[in-house]
């Protein structure tokens, strides 16, 4: 399969300025195996704290349960401590480049999305993570949902410039 | 020490683990922590039909993919080696409504009896599972993010926008389970 790689390939891949890859190093692809390993563990947690759990969704969404509160809220503060460690002294990546933030400049989607979100997290008691890791629960149906989802990506493409933003 | 690791992880080793996924992924590689982008690799990988925001180099961040796959895996490898035998603990007063709906079966962490293939031929579970994904693709790209990229990725990085976001999310959230939901479960 061979992609042709437009000009403007990073302003396109930029269009949701979050998850895109900044480094400018190139390595063979096993090395992506890392985050192959970084995602069982990740997987693991995400089951075992049943942040996977539509029942644990439900409670959070009927303020019935501290937990998905207390899971997203510590999850922020180690992340919140370590962006800034990494900025404040400079920590640098392992193959010693410099590490990359971006800011997302606002638009309303992050508010109709946003909100189009919510209504799909309380349905299916699943974000794009945890749909994942139910698959590999043996929630095997669960494979429809993430099918579902992936057209949803897809008709986004497919009307942007139609929508406000 | 593996019955302790058997039983469900309380959210203060749940939620760190998570944040740490932060700084790990960018300290790896300068990988930004998001899953939703996932799809639009996925979309830009097999079906990309001449639509420019899916015209990337998504090979790029095929690392993503990565990491999502290990994610699926480690859904299996904790059935299969850390399974909790006993059933899923709810909330009394949210056992109480579902049971309202029928649903009283929690041997998994998704209810069995709405969620499963014969399910998929009424309207009630084609709405949970194939209108509710719809959802969650179209609402997390048209949003930027989902629940890592924004509340977890954009906070830590202190982005005002990455908070509208998340509020955006739980409002929906709460709409939906609390008013619309009800009567999508009592189909």
């Amino acid at each position: 399969m061979s992609t042709i790689v437009p000009e403007n390939d990073a302003e396109i891949r930029k269009q949701d300025s979050i998850c895109t890859n900044e480094t400018q190093i190139q390595h063979p692809s096993w090395y992506n195996l890392k985050y192959l390993v970084v995602g069982i563990l990740f997987g693991i947690v995400f089951v075992k704290a049943e942040i996977i759990s539509w029942f644990r969704i439900q409670e959070m969404f009927r303020l019935q349960s501290f937990h998905m509160y207390g899971v997203i809220g510590s999850a922020v503060v180690v992340g919140v401590v370590s962006v800034f460690l990494i900025k404040k002294i400079n920590i640098k990546t392992i193959y010693g480049e410099q590490v990359h933030f971006d800011n997302t400049p606002f638009n309303k989607g992050q508010i109709y999305g946003g909100l189009l979100f919510g209504f799909g997290w309380a349905i299916t008691g699943a974000c794009p993570g945890p749909l994942f890791a139910q698959i590999g629960t043996g929630a095997t149906v669960t494979v429809v949902t993430l099918l579902s989802a992936i057209a949803g990506t897809w008709v986004y493409g497919l009307l942007r410039n139609k929508l406000p933003h | 020490m593996i019955d302790w690791l058997k039983q469900p992880w309380p959210w203060y080793v749940a939620g760190p683990l998570i944040g740490l996924t932060v700084p790990t992924l960018l300290l790896i590689g300068n990988k930004r922590f998001g899953i939703s982008s996932s799809l639009r690799h996925l979309c830009a990988a097999c079906l990309p039909a001449k639509i420019p925001y899916f015209q990337y180099d998504w090979k790029k961040e095929v690392w993503n993919l990565f990491f999502v796959f290990g994610i699926f895996l480690g859904g299996i490898i904790a059935v299969q080696l850390l399974a909790n035998p006993l059933p899923v603990a709810v909330n009394p007063a949210l056992a109480a409504e579902l049971k309202t709906y029928g649903i009283t079966n929690y041997d998994a962490l998704i209810p069995i009896e709405i969620f499963n293939w014969p399910a998929l031929l009424h309207p009630k579970g084609l709405i949970l599972m194939v209108v509710g994904g719809f959802l969650v693709g179209f609402g997390t790209r048209y949003a930027g993010g989902c629940t890592s990229g924004h509340a977890i990725t954009g906070l830590s990085n202190l982005q005002w926008t990455s908070l509208v976001a998340t509020i955006c999310f739980m409002v929906g959230g709460f709409i939906m389970a609390n008013l619309i939901l009800p009567l999508i479960l009592s189909l």
